[in-house]
């Protein structure tokens, strides 16, 4: 983990804290926002800024995006073929998962022999797991492949706006990262590799910002209006936290009147605390402090029910 | 629970003294019509001479007495109805010698149509879309009000134009034309609907068009000009005023019982134009020999689907058709899937138990939008 500070909010929408978060690291100075997940909306700022008094720059990570491939088409087109290739592995995926998880949830529902169930639905919960693990990491060689192919940070439009983003973040002090579109996100943050500009300065994100910030993406809707609904590793994460999973809006997105479901999910990923930010929500790491998680912090347990964070927060920490 | 697990709460009181007191506490307390399991139990108290429940289930008898509980005012009937059963109804209460057809005075739910409005029973297991409802979390898109002027159909068109929240000039929207479109919004709670589907990522952005007819029973029953109208005046003057994407894909014509005709065949005039459909309770009256038997309205819709059934084709992308099995038109509809799917077109096809109406339309239409126009809801978290 690194030795930044962190802070990860529940969503601002209703109840913006962001500016509490940032009172509470001791920051002091301006904000880079970015609202890359945001897409063609990623300008209209004000309400965040505002929310900050005035002080923040926007990185401006999908405009930037934008004029990159405009000026460089051979990187956008491989970056198109690459995002295709993402989508279809992605198919490829959920359609092994949704078969996969429907072995488990027979298992779980078949009465029988209890010791050889158990094993059984344990083997049957390691080949999902196992499954989450090969599609991350093919998703991660292809990122690999990618990079080592065009070396993306060395082309002079790319550099040319990364220049200026260095630029606009020398003269902040810590970085925001709003949610939204999390695969965009996650795709320009890594494409301008921003953190890598920010150095040690501390990072506040909320919502899809959350999601990108942790090792793991994981997509997840409970009411899906076709398909399964069975949540799904998207990619890797920016990695500033290493054991936490966030599932922004989850009593909205998970059917927590199912806790058989709820705790397949949370055994489906066991090692990792599966976190639940609520309104209001502030879950902040500093160094020699550690983490602070506050009441609305909440942690997805494996008997499909939310605790307070703070009773789990040991092993994140 | 089931009808015969338990003794019903009518043959409860039908077993005692019906005294005044009996009755109201059977009354008292309760919703009517009384759903136990698959059992419903309607009641009217008042003097008559006779009762019936007028119902709109096609393949039941359309009217059903009610029996009078000797010696007392109370009249009752108890109908099993499938699980997940939406009815409408009224009350026929026939008084010296005079029938008057009347919403359930015992029954808060209401459902309201161009007519007027019925009475509504929920079977057990049936629902209001929670999706349908109000959501203050919910970012509310605007209808703007325009006409614009139609040589096709020689008339001025008036015209409702949804934009979803946020709403941006900058970017391009599908398109979504809407038969009836000020009924849709009225009865079906279209904006409603329009306005959660999106704010939750069910639904891409869309612009929507809300159309309102001239004479309906001429318009949609397969009419050249209509056809021209959208396709030749409307879709460029919108395409002109609003920033759309210029793709079959992105077009789509929706609409319930004629108005799911006039989409089909406004389709069918300009094959590849529109990339989706979007069919309610289609009136796709046919005959297979002889006359159809549902009137000189549905001459032209009979000519049309005779035709379409004979020469099939892909006029479109991908269909969603939908329609309730206690509809006339069930027939009609079921025999349309396999004909569309026979052309290469994706269909999608749901049923509901309920009837030709626009509640009806309103449950179905989260499972058609979010099929030709999903949004990307595993994605966004704001």
């Amino acid at each position: 983990m690194s030795s930044r500070a962190l802070a990860f909010l529940g969503p601002q929408r209703f109840q913006p804290t962001l500016a509490r978060a940032v009172a509470a690291l001791g920051i002091e100075g301006d904000l880079a926002t970015v609202t890359a997940g945001w897409q063609e909306r990623e300008l209209e700022v004000e309400e965040l800024h505002e929310h900050l008094g005035g002080r923040a720059v926007n990185l401006e990570l999908h405009r930037r995006a934008e004029l990159v491939f405009q000026a460089d088409p051979e990187l956008a087109a491989a970056h198109h073929r690459r995002q295709e290739l993402f989508r279809e592995m992605q198919e490829i995926y959920v359609l092994r998962l949704d078969a996969m998880l429907a072995a488990c949830v027979t298992l779980d529902a078949r009465p029988g022999h209890a010791q050889l169930l158990e094993q059984e639905r344990a083997a049957a919960m390691d080949a999902v797991r196992a499954l989450d693990l090969a599609h991350a990491a093919r998703i991660a060689e292809v990122h690999d492949e990618f990079d080592a192919r065009w070396h993306p940070l060395d082309r002079p439009a790319l550099a040319l706006q990364r220049n200026e983003i260095a630029r606009l973040l020398d003269g902040v002090t810590a970085v925001a990262i709003a949610g939204g579109h999390v695969a965009a996100l996650i795709n320009r943050l890594r494409m301008f590799d921003v953190l890598g500009l920010a150095g040690e300065r501390p990072v506040l994100a909320w919502s899809g910002g959350a999601m990108a910030c942790a090792a793991r993406i994981v997509l997840f809707h409970d009411h899906p209006p076709f398909g399964s609904g069975n949540a799904q590793v998207l990619d890797h994460g920016l990695g500033l936290e290493e054991s936490l999973v966030f599932l922004p809006h989850a009593r909205r997105r998970l059917d927590l009147s199912d806790s058989t479901r709820t705790g397949r999910l949370a055994r489906r990923f066991r090692g990792s605390t599966l976190a639940v930010l609520e309104d209001g929500a502030i879950l902040t790491w500093q160094r020699g402090l550690g983490w602070n998680a506050d009441d609305g912090c909440l942690a997805l347990g494996e008997d499909g029910a939310l605790t307070p964070m703070r009773i789990t927060i040991g092993a994140v920490s | 629970m089931t009808a015969t697990a338990h003794r019903l709460a009518i043959r409860a009181l039908l077993e005692g003294p019906v005294t005044s007191e009996a009755i109201g506490a059977f009354l008292g307390g309760r919703e009517f019509p009384l759903v136990e399991g698959a059992s419903v139990t309607f009641v009217w108290r008042g003097e008559a001479d006779a009762v019936r429940l007028r119902h709109f289930i096609y393949g039941l008898p359309a009217s059903q007495a009610f029996a009078r509980v000797p010696g007392t005012d109370l009249w009752h009937l108890t109908l099993e109805l499938p699980e997940r059963s939406r009815v409408e109804y009224k009350l026929e209460v026939e008084q010296h010698g005079e029938a008057r057809w009347i919403q359930d005075p015992l029954n808060p739910q209401h459902a309201r149509d161009p007519f007027g409005s019925n009475s509504v029973v929920h079977a057990h297991g049936y629902e209001v879309p929670e999706w349908t409802r109000f959501d203050p979390e919910s970012r509310a898109g605007t209808i703007e009000d325009h006409a614009l002027d139609s040589k096709a159909l020689a008339r001025r068109a008036r015209v409702g134009v949804y934009l979803p929240a946020r709403f941006r000039p900058t970017r391009r929207y599908p398109l979504l034309i809407v038969h009836d479109g000020g009924d849709y919004v009225q009865y079906s709670g279209l904006k409603t609907v329009l306005d959660n589907l999106i704010h939750r990522v069910e639904v891409s952005d869309l612009i929507v068009c809300l159309t309102y007819p001239g004479d309906r029973l001429v318009e949609y029953a397969d009419h050249e000009q209509h056809a021209r109208f959208l396709t030749e005046e409307l879709v460029p003057w919108l395409s002109a005023k609003w920033p759309l994407q210029d793709r079959p894909a992105a077009r789509c014509l929706m609409g319930a019982s004629f108005g799911a005709v006039a989409s089909l065949a406004a389709a069918s005039r300009y094959p590849g134009f529109y990339g989706r459909l979007l069919l309610q309770s289609g009136s796709f009256a046919f005959s297979d020999i002889g006359p159809n038997a549902r009137g000189p309205a549905f001459a032209n819709i009979v000519e049309f689907v005779n035709a379409f059934r004979d020469r099939p084709a892909k006029v479109s992308e991908r269909v969603f058709v939908s329609c309730g099995t206690y509809e006339s038109l069930i027939y009609e509809n079921r025999s349309l899937v396999p004909l569309l799917q026979s052309t290469g077109m994706d269909v999608r096809y749901v049923e509901a138990r309920d009837g030709h109406n626009w509640e009806n339309w309103r449950d179905r239409s989260r499972a058609g939008l979010t099929w030709l126009f999903p949004g990307p809801i595993g994605m966004i978290y704001e």
